[in-house]
C-alpha cells in the first residue's frame, strides 16, 4: 500500500492547528501574561484559542478533501467536518463563557486541556476504527476529568471529578469490553467491515453481549438513563464552563460516534423497537434507553432547586430525545440527530453561561434567579430564549430539533407508525419538562429581586451569550442553514 | 300597501325619545316627565292617521313592510297589521302615556323611569307588528329588559326577587319558544309566520319535519307535537295560564304602580296575542289534540285566580289575581273557539273570538286603571295598601270612590261598561261549543263579583279610619288622568261596534284558517 | 397584506420591548398604534375578500426537506376571527392603559401572544399553524403570572401546562397524518385531499380535536379556563377568552375536523354530548360563583360549548353559527371581562359578589353598571346582539341532527339568564340603599380610553347582531371552498 504522509497531514490539518493552540496558549499564558489581572488573562487565552479554532474552521470551511487512513483510522469526509466545525465552534463559545469566572489561577493549563479534549472529540468524530474510537474516547475523557476537578478551592469539584472519573472508568471497561468482543467475533476492527463480517451472523449471543456491553459503555458516556448517576454530580461539582463543555462538546461528540457505531458497525442488527413488531437488536436496547431518559430526566427535574442540577437532569432527558433520532438508522434519523444535538449544545452552553454569571452574585439556586429581568435585562432575555427553545417552544430551535426528530422516529415504519408510543412518551414528557423551565423563568421574570444591584457581565461573555441566543432563534425560524448543510453533508459523504 | 313607513316610524318613534331623554343634560324632573309624555302621545298621532287609512272591511294584512334581512336565515324585516294588530298598538298607545301620567311626580331619576319606559313601548310596538319570527323575538325578548328595570330599580321591599323571578320565568318560556321555532326552520327554512301558516294548512310541515328532523323514535306528529309545546309554553307563561302563572303576582305586586299599569295591561296581551297569531295559525291540529286539558287549565285559571284574590289582603295582589283571572277568560274563549274543525258554528265562533280581543283591549285599560287607583291609594298612605287598612273613604273622597267604582265595576262585568261586552260574547260563544267549561267558569265570574265588591267595601265604606282623616279626594290632576279611561270603558261598554269592526274581518280570518 | 397582521404585531413587540422603559406613554401609544394597524389590516382583508374565496397571502418554501412552507392563506373563517383578534387587541390595550407595573414588558408580551394568535387563524401549513399555536403559549404565561391577581402563578402554569398539554397531542396527531400521508407536506390543503386510513383516523381524531379543544374549554377538560381568567390581568383576561379559546375552537375546525372526517363520523356524537355538558354545567356552576370573574369564566366554558355543539352540527348553518358564535362571545366576554377586571376590580378593590353588592356600583360608577347590563343581556342570548343569532343557528343545526342536545343548550341557556342576571343584580345593585351611603370614598371616575374600549365592544356586538350579514355573508360561502366543503356535506342528511 502507497502510504502518503502529506496527504494525511492535509487531512489532519485542523486536529493539528487545535493541538498547536493548545500548547501556545499554555506557552502565551507562561511567558506573558503571569502578571496580568485573571480576566484580561482569560479573554486574551479564549481570544488565542478562539483563533485557533477558527482558523481550523476556516480550512475545513476552504478544503473539501475526503480522505480514508488505512483501516479507517482516520475518516475525512463532509460528515465530520461539519461535526468538527460544530465542535470548535462550541470550544469558542465555552472559551469565552469562562472569561467570566475565577475558579483557578493555573489558566493556561485550563485551556491546554479544553483544548485537548477538543482534539479528542475531533479525532473521535474522524474515528472509523475501533481502536482509533478508544483512543479519542480516552484523550477526550482525560482531559474532561481533570477539567471537572479544576476548581480547586471546591471540595464538590473534587468529589464531581472523582465519580466522573469513576463512572468514566467504568463505562471505559464496558466500551472496550465490547468492542474486543466484537472483535473477537469479527476479527475486524473497521466498522464497515465489521458490518460485513457480522452479516448473517447476528443471531450469535456473544454479539448480542458485545452489543449491549458497547451501548451501555455509550449510555455512561451520553449519560442516558439508567446510566446517568454521575452526571447530576458532575454537572452541578464542576466549573461551570466545564459543565457546559461536558454537556455541549462532549455530547455531540459522543452521540456522533455511537450512531456511527451503530449504522456502520452494526448495520443490519436494528431489529425493530415498534409495539408490535419487537425484533431483537439495538433499537430495541436504545428505545428503552431512550424512554428511561424522557422520564428520568424529566421527572427528577421538577424537583431540583440548583439550576445546575436541574439542567444536568433535563440533560438526561435531552439525550433520551437524542436517542430517538439514532432510533431511525437511517440518513434522515441521523440528519435530525446532528441537528438536534448541535442545537440543543448552542443552547444548553448559552444557558451555563447564564448560570455563570450569576453565579458569581451568589450560587445557582433558583432564588439566585429571583428578579434578574430587572438585574440583567438582556441576559434575562437571552435565558429566556435558551430555557424556552429546551422547552421545546417554537420558533426556537430546540422546537424543530425536537420535531425533526420525532418526524423522523415516526417514519420509521411509516406504515405501522410502530415507534409512536416512544414518541407519544417524549412529547408528553416534555410537556412536563415546560414545568420546571417555567420555574427558571419564573424566578427571572416573576418573582421580585431581594437583590437589587445590578447584575455585571464581561463584555465576551455577554457577546457570546447574545450571539448565542440569536443563534438559537434564527436556527429556530430557520432550520434550513443546518439541515441543509447536515443533508449536503451526508448526500457527499 | 298604503303609506309603508308608518308602522317602522311608529315602532322606533319611542325609543328615539328614549335616547333623547337621556342625552339631554341635567336632572330637571319635570321636564323630561313632560318630554317624555309629550313623545309617548307621538305614537298616538301616528295611530290616528293610520286609523284613518285602515281598511276595516278587509281581510288580511294591512301596512305591510318587507325587506330583506338575513337571507341565509330566512330573516325579513316583516310589519304589518289586521284588526287584531291594530288593536293591541292602540291599546299600547294609550296605556303608556296613561302610566306615564300616572307615575308619582317625585319619583327617583326620573329620566331613568321614564326612558326605560318609552323603551318598553317600542317593544310592545314591535311585537305587534312584526310577522317574521327572529323579527318578533327581537321586540318580544327586548320588553324584558325595561320591564325587569322597572320593577328592580323602582320597586318595592321583594323587588330583586320580583324582578328576577319574572325574567327567569319568562325566559323560560323564551327559550322553549325559541327551541320550538328554530326546529321549524330547521325543518321548512321559513320563519315567516305567514308562510309556516302555509305550510300547515297544505300539511306540508309535518311532512317537512318528518323529512328534516329525527328523534330517536318520535313519529313526525310526536316532534310536531313537542314543538308546539314547546311554544305553548312560551305563551302560558307569559299571558298566564296556570299553573305557570307564579311569577306574576309578586312581580305586579312589587312593580310600582305604573309598572304594573303596563305589564298588565300591555304585556300580559303579548301571550295572548301570540296564541292568536302565532299558535292557532300554525298548529291547530295539535291545540285541538290537547283541548281538554287546555280547557281546564283555563277553567282552573279562572276559578282558582279568582278564589286566590279573595283570599288576598294586599290590593295590589288582589288586582294581581284578577288580571290572571280575566286573562283566563281571553283563554277559555280561544280554547272554546279551536274546539271543532268542522265549518259549522261560525257564529258561536266568531264571538267567542271577537270577545277574546275585545277582552283583550278591555282588560287592558280596566286593570291598568284599577292599578292606578291603587297607585293613588299608596301615595296618599305612604304606601300602605292592606285590604284592612282603609275604610271609609268614600266620606273623604267621593269622586275618588266613584271613579274607582267605575272601574271596578267594568272590571267585574256591569252591562253598560266594556268588561261586559267581551265577557258576554265569550260566554256567548263557549257555552255552544263547550258548554261545561263555561258553565265551571260561571263560578269565577261569581267570586270575582264577590272579591272586587268586598274590595270596594273595605276601602270605601263603613267607618272611617282615623289614621286617614286627612285623606284627600282626586286632584284634578289625577282626575284628568284617569277620565279618558273612564271615557273609553263607557264608549266600549255602549258601542262596541267601533271597535268590533275592526275586529270581525280578522276574526273570521282566523276562523277560516281551521279547516 | 393580511400576513402584515402577524409581522407588524411582531414587530410592534419588538419595538416595544427596545424602547426606553421609562418612556410609558410612548409605550402605550406604539402598543395601541400596532394593534390598530392589525385591525385597520384586518379591516382591509375583508374589505377585499370575495366571499367563498380561499385566497392565498404567502406561501413561499420553509424547509423543503420536510415538505414545510410558509404558508398564509384566508377565508372567510380566518378573516372573521382575524377581525375578532384585531377588536380585542385594541380594546385589551385601552383596558390596560392604567397599567404602571413593568409598562414596555406587559405591552411586549401582549403584542406577541397578538401576533401568535393572527398567525394562527391565516397559518394554512400544519408545521406554520403549530409553531404559532405555541407561540402563544409563552406571552400567556408572564402576562398571568407578572400581572395577575388571585393566584396568578398557580393559574398561570395551570394555564402553560394544559395549552402545552393540548398542543403535545397536537403535534402526535399531525407528525403521525404527515407520516402516514408519506411524508411530503405539512400543507393543510394538500394532506386534506390525502384518504386517512380509517383505523388511523380513529385515533387521531380525538387526539388532535382535543389536543386543540383543550384550549377551547371543551367538559372535561375546562379547568384551566376559569382558574386562568380569573387570574389574568384585565387585558390578558380579555384575550383569554376573546382569543385565545377561539384558537382552541379554530384548530379543532380546521385541522382535526378537515384531516379527519371519518374519525370526525365516529366521535362526533360524543364531543356533541361533551359540548352539551360544558353547556349546561359551565352555566350551573357559573350560578353558584362568589367571586365575580369566575362567573364569567365558567360562562365562557358554557359559551364555547356552543361553539364546539355548532361545530358537530355538521351543517352550514350549525357551522356558520359555530364561527359566528366564536366571533360574538370574544366580543361580550371581552366586554365583561373588561367591565370587571378593569371598571369594578380596579376601583373596588373586591370582586366577592357579596362585598360588591353592598357597594351599589351602579351609583357610584353607572357606566360600568350600563356596560355590564348590555354585555350581560348580549351574553344570555337576548336578540339583537350577536350572540343571539350565533346561539340561533347552532341550536338549527343542532335540531337537525341532536334534537335532545338542542333542548339540553336551551337548558343552558335557561341557566345563563338566571346566572347573568344574578351577576347583574348582585354586582352593581344594593339591596337597600342605607348601606350605600356608608361607601363614602368616591370611586375614581371611568377613564376614556375605558369608554373607548367599551364602546367599541358594544358596538360591535350590536351592529353584528342587528346586521349579522356582514359577517355571515363571508363565513356561510367558505364551508363551500373544496377544504372545507366536505363538512357541510357530511352532515346534511
Amino acid at each position: 500500500m502507497n502510504f502518503d504522509y502529506a496527504q494525511l497531514f492535509s487531512a489532519a490539518i485542523p486536529e493539528t492547528v487545535v493541538v498547536i493552540t493548545a500548547f501556545l496558549a499554555l506557552l502565551v499564558d507562561f511567558i506573558f501574561l503571569r502578571n496580568l489581572p485573571a480576566r484580561t488573562r482569560t479573554s486574551l487565552l479564549a481570544t488565542v484559542t478562539a483563533v485557533g479554532c477558527l482558523s481550523a474552521i476556516a480550512w475545513m470551511g476552504v478544503s473539501h478533501s475526503t480522505y480514508r487512513l488505512d483501516d479507517a483510522i482516520f475518516v475525512v469526509n463532509p460528515m465530520t467536518q461539519l461535526v468538527k466545525q460544530i465542535i470548535l465552534a462550541l470550544t469558542i463559545f465555552t472559551a469565552f463563557i469562562s472569561v467570566q469566572t475565577n475558579f483557578t489561577r493555573h489558566l493556561g493549563e485550563y485551556f491546554i486541556l479544553l483544548l485537548l479534549a477538543s482534539a479528542g472529540m475531533m479525532f473521535l468524530v474522524s474515528a472509523e476504527n475501533i481502536l482509533a474510537i478508544f483512543l479519542a474516547l480516552e484523550l477526550l475523557s482525560l482531559s474532561l476529568y481533570v477539567l471537572t476537578a479544576f476548581n480547586k478551592q471546591s471540595v464538590f469539584s473534587a468529589e464531581a471529578a472523582l465519580k466522573y472519573f469513576l463512572f468514566g472508568g467504568m463505562s471505559a471497561a464496558f466500551t472496550l469490553f465490547g468492542l474486543s468482543l466484537i472483535y473477537g467475533v469479527t476479527g475486524e476492527m473497521n466498522l464497515t467491515a465489521i458490518a460485513a463480517k457480522l452479516a448473517g451472523k447476528t443471531t450469535d449471543p456473544l454479539f448480542y453481549v458485545a452489543l449491549v456491553m458497547t451501548v451501555i459503555g455509550f449510555g455512561f458516556k451520553v449519560a442516558a438513563a439508567p446510566f446517568h448517576m454521575w452526571a447530576p454530580d458532575a454537572y452541578q461539582g464542576s466549573p461551570t464552563p466545564v459543565t457546559s463543555f461536558i454537556a455541549a462538546g462532549s455530547k455531540v461528540a459522543s452521540f456522533f460516534i455511537l450512531a456511527k457505531i451503530l449504522f456502520t458497525g452494526f448495520a443490519g442488527a436494528e431489529g425493530d423497537a415498534g409495539w408490535h413488531h419487537y425484533i431483537s437488536g439495538w433499537t430495541p436496547v436504545l428505545a428503552i434507553l431512550a424512554a428511561l431518559s424522557v422520564i428520568i430526566g424529566n421527572l427528577a427535574a421538577i424537583s431540583q432547586k440548583s439550576v445546575k442540577r436541574l439542567l444536568a437532569y433535563s440533560a438526561i432527558a435531552h439525550g433520551g430525545y437524542a436517542l430517538l433520532g439514532i432510533l431511525t438508522a437511517d440518513q434522515k434519523g441521523f440528519a435530525s440527530l446532528i441537528y438536534y444535538v448541535t442545537t440543543y449544545a448552542l443552547t444548553v452552553i448559552g444557558a451555563f453561561g447564564v448560570v455563570a454569571v450569576v453565579e458569581n452574585y451568589g450560587g445557582d439556586k433558583l432564588s439566585d434567579f429571583a428578579g434578574l429581568s430587572r438585574r440583567a435585562p438582556i441576559l434575562s432575555a437571552c435565558m429566556m430564549v435558551f430555557m424556552l427553545s429546551l422547552a421545546g417552544i417554537p420558533p426556537l430551535a430546540g422546537f424543530f430539533g425536537k420535531f425533526y426528530v420525532f418526524t423522523s422516529a415516526i417514519q420509521l415504519g411509516a406504515k405501522s407508525l410502530g415507534l409512536l408510543w416512544l414518541v407519544i412518551l417524549a412529547i408528553a414528557m416534555s410537556a412536563v419538562s415546560l414545568y420546571y423551565y417555567l420555574q427558571v423563568l419564573k424566578q427571572i421574570y416573576v418573582v421580585d429581586a431581594s437583590d437589587k444591584t445590578t447584575v455585571s457581565v464581561a463584555l465576551p461573555t455577554q457577546f457570546v451569550i447574545v450571539a448565542l441566543a440569536i443563534a438559537v432563534v434564527v436556527l429556530g425560524c430557520v432550520p434550513n442553514l443546518l439541515v441543509g448543510k447536515i443533508l449536503a453533508a451526508l448526500s457527499l459523504g | 300597501m298604503n303609506h309603508s313607513l308608518l308602522l317602522t316610524v311608529l315602532t322606533f318613534l319611542p325609543v328615539l325619545g328614549a335616547a333623547l331623554l337621556l342625552g339631554m343634560d341635567g336632572e330637571d324632573k319635570k321636564m323630561s316627565r313632560r318630554f317624555s309624555i309629550g313623545f309617548s302621545l307621538l305614537p298616538l298621532i301616528c295611530l290616528g292617521l293610520i286609523w284613518r287609512q285602515f281598511d276595516s272591511g278587509m281581510q288580511g294584512l294591512q301596512f305591510v313592510e318587507r325587506h330583506a334581512w338575513i337571507p341565509s336565515l330566512g330573516v325579513e324585516y316583516f310589519v304589518g297589521i289586521d284588526g287584531l294588530g291594530f288593536l293591541m298598538l292602540l291599546l299600547s298607545a294609550i296605556v303608556v302615556p296613561f302610566a306615564l301620567v300616572a307615575t308619582p311626580k317625585e319619583i327617583a331619576n326620573p329620566r331613568l323611569y321614564f326612558a326605560l319606559f318609552l323603551f318598553l313601548q317600542t317593544g310592545l310596538f314591535g311585537t305587534f307588528t312584526a310577522l317574521n319570527f327572529f323579527h318578533w323575538f327581537i321586540f318580544w325578548e327586548i320588553s324584558l329588559i325595561p320591564a325587569f328595570f322597572l320593577i328592580k330599580l323602582w320597586g318595592g321591599p321583594q323587588r330583586t326577587k320580583a324582578a328576577y323571578q319574572f325574567f327567569v320565568y319568562t325566559m323560560l318560556g323564551s327559550v322553549t319558544l325559541l327551541l320550538a321555532f328554530l326546529a321549524l326552520f330547521a325543518a321548512t327554512g321559513t320563519l315567516d309566520f305567514i308562510r309556516l301558516s302555509e305550510l300547515t294548512h297544505s300539511g306540508e310541515l309535518v311532512s317537512a319535519i318528518g323529512a328534516k328532523l329525527t328523534w330517536s323514535k318520535l313519529s313526525p306528529n310526536g316532534l310536531v307535537m313537542l314543538i308546539f309545546f314547546g311554544a305553548l309554553l312560551g305563551f302560558a307563561v307569559k299571558v298566564p295560564l296556570i299553573p305557570f302563572h307564579t311569577w306574576l303576582p309578586t312581580a305586579y305586586t312589587e312593580a310600582p304602580s305604573s309598572t304594573s299599569m303596563v305589564l298588565t295591561g300591555v304585556m300580559s296581551k303579548m301571550g295572548v296575542y301570540g296564541f292568536l297569531r302565532i299558535l292557532l295559525p300554525i298548529f291547530p291540529e295539535q291545540l285541538r289534540a290537547v283541548l281538554t286539558p287546555l280547557l281546564w287549565l283555563a277553567v282552573a285559571t279562572i276559578v282558582l285566580s279568582a278564589y286566590a284574590a279573595f283570599a288576598q289582603k294586599d290590593l295590589k295582589r288582589i288586582v294581581a289575581y284578577s288580571s290572571i283571572n280575566h286573562l283566563g277568560y281571553c283563554l277559555l274563549g280561544l280554547f272554546a273557539a279551536v274546539k271543532f274543525s268542522s265549518p259549522g258554528l261560525i257564529n258561536e265562533k266568531a264571538a267567542a273570538l271577537n270577545g277574546v280581543i275585545l277582552q283583550m283591549f278591555n282588560h287592558g285599560v280596566t286593570a291598568s286603571a284599577l292599578f292606578c287607583f291603587v297607585g293613588f291609594i299608596e301615595q296618599r298612605s305612604g304606601g300602605l295598601r292592606g285590604l284592612n287598612d282603609f275604610g271609609g273613604l268614600r266620606k273623604l273622597a267621593p269622586v275618588f270612590c266613584g271613579l274607582m267604582g267605575i272601574t271596578v265595576f267594568s272590571s267585574l262585568g256591569l252591562p253598560g261598561l266594556n268588561g261586559f261586552v267581551g265577557e258576554f260574547l265569550i260566554f256567548k260563544g263557549t257555552f255552544s261549543l263547550a258548554a261545561w267549561a263555561a258553565s265551571l267558569s260561571t263560578i269565577g265570574l261569581l267570586v270575582t263579583a264577590i272579591f272586587l265588591l268586598t274590595m270596594l267595601q273595605r276601602v270605601f265604606t263603613g267607618p272611617v279610619n282615623k289614621r286617614w282623616s286627612t285623606w284627600t279626594d282626586l286632584t284634578t290632576a289625577e282626575r284628568l288622568t284617569v277620565l279618558p279611561m273612564i271615557a273609553i270603558m263607557f264608549v266600549v261598554g255602549i258601542f262596541p261596534q267601533v271597535l268590533l269592526s275592526f275586529i270581525n274581518p280578522t276574526v273570521m280570518q282566523i276562523i277560516q284558517q281551521f279547516k | 397584506m393580511l400576513a402584515w397582521t402577524v409581522y407588524s404585531s411582531f414587530i410592534g413587540a419588538a419595538v416595544v420591548a427596545l424602547m426606553p422603559s421609562k418612556s410609558i406613554r410612548a409605550v402605550r401609544a406604539t402598543a395601541l398604534l400596532t394593534a390598530t394597524i392589525g385591525l385597520l389590516l384586518a379591516f382591509a382583508g375583508i374589505v377585499q375578500h370575495t366571499p367563498g374565496q380561499l385566497a392565498t397571502i404567502t406561501k413561499l418554501n420553509w424547509i423543503p426537506q420536510l415538505g414545510i412552507s410558509f404558508h398564509f392563506a384566508a377565508d372567510g373563517i380566518s378573516l372573521t376571527l382575524v377581525l375578532l383578534t384585531g377588536i380585542a387587541a385594541v380594546c385589551g390595550i385601552l383596558f390596560s392603559w392604567n397599567i404602571e407595573h413593568r409598562v414596555k414588558e406587559f405591552f411586549a408580551f401582549y403584542l406577541a401572544l397578538i401576533g401568535g394568535v393572527y398567525g394562527v387563524f391565516i397559518s394554512f401549513d400544519l408545521f406554520l399553524l403549530f409553531v404559532f399555536y405555541e407561540i402563544a403559549i409563552v406571552p400567556k404565561y408572564f402576562l398571568i403570572a407578572i400581572w395577575g391577581s388571585t393566584r396568578r402563578e398557580y393559574g398561570a402554569m395551570k394555564l402553560a401546562l394544559y395549552s402545552f398539554i393540548g398542543s403535545a397531542m397536537v403535534l402526535v396527531g399531525i407528525i403521525s397524518a404527515y407520516v402516514v400521508a408519506g411524508g411530503k407536506t405539512f400543507d393543510l390543503i394538500e394532506l386534506a385531499q390525502f384518504p386517512f386510513p380509517e383505523a388511523f383516523q380513529f385515533w387521531a381524531f380525538p387526539l388532535v380535536f382535543i389536543g386543540f379543544a383543550i384550549l377551547a374549554g371543551l367538559w372535561p377538560f375546562h379547568t384551566w379556563a376559569p382558574t386562568g381568567h380569573v387570574a389574568a390581568p384585565t387585558a390578558a383576561s380579555m384575550l383569554l377568552a376573546g382569543v385565545v379559546m377561539k384558537l382552541g375552537a379554530y384548530g379543532a375546525l380546521r385541522v382535526a375536523m378537515t384531516l379527519f372526517p371519518l374519525g370526525l363520523a365516529a366521535w362526533r356524537d360524543v364531543i356533541a354530548l361533551l359540548a352539551v355538558i360544558g353547556i349546561v354545567y359551565g352555566a350551573t356552576v357559573a350560578l353558584v360563583q362568589r367571586d365575580f370573574k369566575f362567573v364569567i369564566g365558567y360562562s365562557s366554558v358554557s359559551h364555547m360549548g356552543f361553539v364546539l355543539l355548532g361545530l358537530m352540527t355538521l351543517s352550514q348553518i350549525g357551522l356558520s353559527g359555530a364561527v359566528l358564535q366564536m366571533f360574538s362571545h370574544g366580543i361580550i366576554a371581552g366586554l365583561l371581562f373588561g367591565v370587571v377586571g378593569r371598571m369594578v376590580y380596579e376601583r373596588a378593590h373586591t370582586r366577592e359578589l357579596a362585598l360588591l353588592q353592598g357597594m351599589n356600583l351602579s351609583k357610584a360608577i353607572p357606566f360600568a353598571a350600563v356596560t355590564f347590563i348590555i354585555g350581560g343581556v348580549a351574553s344570555m342570548g337576548l336578540p339583537g346582539f350577536s350572540g343571539f343569532i350565533a346561539e340561533l343557528q347552532v341550536l338549527i343545526g343542532a335540531w337537525q341532527t341532536f334534537p335532545g342536545f338542542a333542548i339540553l343548550a336551551g337548558v343552558g341557556i335557561l341557566i345563563g339568564v338566571a346566572y347573568t342576571l344574578r351577576a347583574i343584580i348582585k354586582g352593581f345593585f344594593s339591596e337597600n340603599e342605607i348601606v350605600s351611603t356608608a361607601h363614602s370614598e368616591p370611586l375614581a371616575p371611568i377613564s376614556m380610553p375605558e369608554r373607548l374600549g367599551a364602546a367599541i365592544l358594544i358596538v360591535t356586538t350590536l351592529v353584528v347582531g342587528i346586521y349579522p350579514r356582514l359577517l355571515l355573508d363571508i363565513i356561510s360561502p367558505s364551508w363551500n371552498s373544496e377544504l372545507m366543503q366536505h363538512l357541510v356535506k357530511g352532515g346534511a342528511q
